[in-house]
């Protein structure tokens, strides 16, 4: 797997760089390159994680593949979240890219300010809340993805504990522990959740011991809110299921991945770039759930029963079509106090605020 | 029959000790000149997009400067240990813990108007933070003689800990949407811009200063002079009455108190806030900075900024030419494999041809 994952860089970074010689050319070349609009794109794993940073690559390389003729892109991976990031947009930025996709929530505040040094240059920021004349952010609802997850969750688990891996407890990452443990409640009531926060978003080592970790405690189905398959494996290896995350990861662990939510940025990035093209581009806020494609579940796995699969599509296609929402009422935080009264849904504002537990999940958020 | 051989040098060659790294230098960009045409890019642009380009700009430079302080002060600090066999390879640790108390001190006195006093209090409290992390391996190595590599490596990940921790507690911005970030510091709590249009700020000079203090400290005083004979022969050391104990204690918070001044440094410069990750590591890139420079102060200034540059240029190659982050990796790789490996001139001369039968 780590030599197809080379070669498949490496050709990809050679077929990338025959693009731009080729569309560079030699002479003429920097006047024909000013007419095409410079899309940048920061990542915070490698492409090749195979979850989050690689649907994102799958939407620039969805960009070129639509708007090759009139676009061309270039990314930057296994940015960290601190000092770096900041360089490396304003590097995009000082380099004639007009439109700057930034990936991970830690890339808010540095994006911010090199938004303000280059304001005819358009910024996107996923998954942040902050805003600015030149800076739009977006994010996909992930939570809605956990609902059919919980119920599969719920009727698949004979030891009635479910594993977590958490990234960072932020409220993204708590409101789809919550949604995931509505869901699994409702299929199960005795069912319960434990968490393992590993304090990275990427980091296939720290993965793999959470999983062993969380199956040690008796776990013998795991969910994730990281960006390797490294847990899907362990669960392979052990004879255990698990969700993949951000990206169909049956590849992995075929036996274990009873299906994953993969977050699909192709329409959404094709639009903003269009948007962009069109002069019609505002710093505005999407968020955007299974109606909206920004979200799809991965084929289901072949060994879950028939009326699994059907529980599960039911609840993803009435999520759809507004027929559920993925906290509806009553939900109880751990305390057993009503959260959400009876007859209403979440509010926006709750979920991105969500910093508690429902019912069902073991231990406290991190504080 | 060899075309060529080693032979031994009666003493090691200072020309040598001196002429290696640049040696290493050139066979690494030498090498990746044929690893470019290997991959089939034009090897020239390739390595102009990468050592050149990201320095060719006044903001390029900035950056450059950015980068390196943190590595050259860690690396100042660790090298003068490492001189007395005192072994701190925990200044990532050091480094996070100045973070932690310097930007404690700035969101202590958030809105309340502070004034010029804050930042030399933050800078205070970020040093005494590292020492304060680096006294416990110091302790005990002292009192009980346990390996200060083990003790201080392992501090290191409790530090990130609890960091974590203070990020997703009391540090939290109540305004945040219970993200683990701190507020943004006030003007008062950011380090001044040296040069308008970087961002280099004052942590640069602070940098510049530790590398002129180190080299006095070595080479001019009595206790540098104590560093060198406990590093070199601890048992002479012993017999002209050098107490080595307060030698490790002074190497130990010399070092810590460095690192925490670039971890107060990056969250009061270039950050603005507490994050959860301060540092991608460069506690640890120190460690290769010291010797790299050979543990001379001057030449740790050069490494330290060698090694920015092979980040940022990393970053660059990517943009411009869609090259693969892992060549920064690779970079650094040979860097450090031709140092280690053209160290052999340094006791070794190399003679062509086969031996005299004579000989």
């Amino acid at each position: 797997m780590n030599r197809r994952t080379l070669g498949k860089t490496l050709l990809g970074g050679l077929a990338a760089a025959a693009v731009a010689l080729g569309a560079g050319g030699f002479g003429a070349g920097p006047a024909a390159a000013q007419e095409k609009l410079k899309v940048g794109f920061v990542y915070v794993g490698p492409v090749s994680d195979h979850g989050y940073s690689y649907q994102h690559d799958l939407g620039r390389l969805a960009v070129e593949k639509e708007l090759g003729d009139k676009v061309t892109t270039s990314y930057v991976e296994n940015v960290p979240e601190g000092a770096d990031a900041e360089r490396v947009i304003e590097q995009l930025a000082a380099g004639g890219h007009k439109l700057i996709f930034t990936t991970s929530f830690g890339f808010m505040n540095p994006t911010l300010r090199v938004a303000q040094r280059y304001p005819d240059v358009k910024f996107e920021h996923a998954t942040g809340y902050r805003r600015s004349k030149n800076v739009a952010t977006y994010a996909a609802r992930f939570y809605e993805g956990r609902t059919p997850l919980g119920l599969i969750a719920g009727k698949m688990t004979k030891s009635n504990i479910i594993g977590y891996i958490g990234s960072f407890p932020i409220p993204e990452v708590v409101s789809g522990i919550n949604a995931f443990t509505l869901a699994l409640r409702e299929a199960n009531p005795q069912a319960e959740v434990r968490v393992v926060w590993v304090n990275s978003w990427y980091d296939p080592g720290k993965e793999a011991e959470a999983a062993k970790a969380l199956i040690d405690q008796g776990a013998d189905v795991i969910s994730l809110h990281t960006d390797s398959p490294a847990a899907i494996q362990v669960a392979q290896e052990r004879g255990l299921y698990a969700f993949g995350q951000s990206s169909d990861m049956t590849r992995f662990g075929p036996k274990a991945h009873l299906t994953a939510i993969v977050d699909e940025w192709d329409q959404y990035y094709i639009s903003r770039v269009k948007a962009v093209l069109d002069g019609t581009w505002k710093a505005e806020d999407t968020w955007g759930g299974f109606k909206d494609k920004m979200l799809y579940l991965a084929p289901y796995n072949p060994a879950l029963p028939q009326d699994v699969v059907a529980l599960a599509e039911k609840a993803r296609t009435d999520i759809m079509e507004g027929k559920r929402h993925s906290f509806q009422g009553p939900v109880k935080d751990q305390s057993g106090k009503v959260v959400i009264p009876a007859g209403q849904n979440a509010t926006d504002e709750q979920i991105l605020k969500m910093d508690w537990y429902v019912e069902g999940v073991v231990g406290k958020v991190p504080k | 029959m060899s075309l060529f051989r080693l032979e031994p040098r009666g003493e090691a060659s200072k020309t040598m000790l001196y002429a290696t790294p640049l040696l290493a230098v050139a066979l690494t960009l030498a090498s990746g000149f044929l690893l470019f045409l290997a991959l089939g890019f034009d090897p020239v642009r390739a390595l102009h997009a990468f050592f050149v380009a990201p320095v060719s700009s006044l903001r390029g430079l900035g950056e450059l400067a950015l980068k390196a302080t943190p590595l050259v002060l860690c690396a100042i600090g660790l090298s003068i240990g490492f001189r007395a066999n005192v072994w701190n390879i925990g200044a990532e640790g050091q480094l996070t813990l100045g973070a932690i108390a310097g930007g404690g001190v700035a969101l202590a006195f958030y809105g309340e108007g502070a004034g010029w006093w804050l930042l030399p209090l933050m800078m205070l409290a970020g040093i005494a933070g590292g020492m304060l992390w680096a006294a416990i391996p110091a302790f005990l190595r002292v009192r009980f003689n346990a390996s200060e590599i083990l003790t201080s490596l392992m501090l290191t990940y409790v530090a990130l800990l609890l960091l974590n921790y203070m990020v997703n507690g009391p540090y939290r911005d109540p305004d945040g949407f219970a993200f683990p970030e701190s507020r943004l510091f006030e003007e008062a709590a950011t380090l001044p811009i040296l040069i308008a249009g970087t961002r280099v700020h004052l942590g640069a000079l602070f940098a510049l200063l530790a590398v002129a203090g180190g080299w006095v400290l070595m080479a001019r005083t009595f206790i540098g002079f104590q560093i060198k004979v406990i590093g070199l022969t601890p048992q002479a050391a012993g017999y002209a009455g050098f107490s080595q104990k307060r030698i490790i204690w002074l190497c130990m918070l010399l070092s810590g108190g460095l690192a925490g001044l670039a971890g107060v440094g990056e969250i009061a410069g270039p950050i603005g806030q507490i994050t959860p990750s301060i540092s991608p590591g460069y506690g640890f890139t120190a460690i290769i900075v010291a010797f790299l420079g050979r543990l001379h102060p001057l030449g740790i200034l050069l490494a330290g900024l060698l090694m920015a540059l092979s980040f940022i240029g990393g970053e660059a190659a990517q943009i411009e030419l869609s090259l693969p982050k892992a060549i920064t990796g690779v970079f650094q790789g040979m860097l450090l494999f031709f140092l280690l490996a053209t160290d052999v001139l340094i006791r070794y001369r190399v003679r062509f041809g086969a031996r005299r039968a004579a000989a």
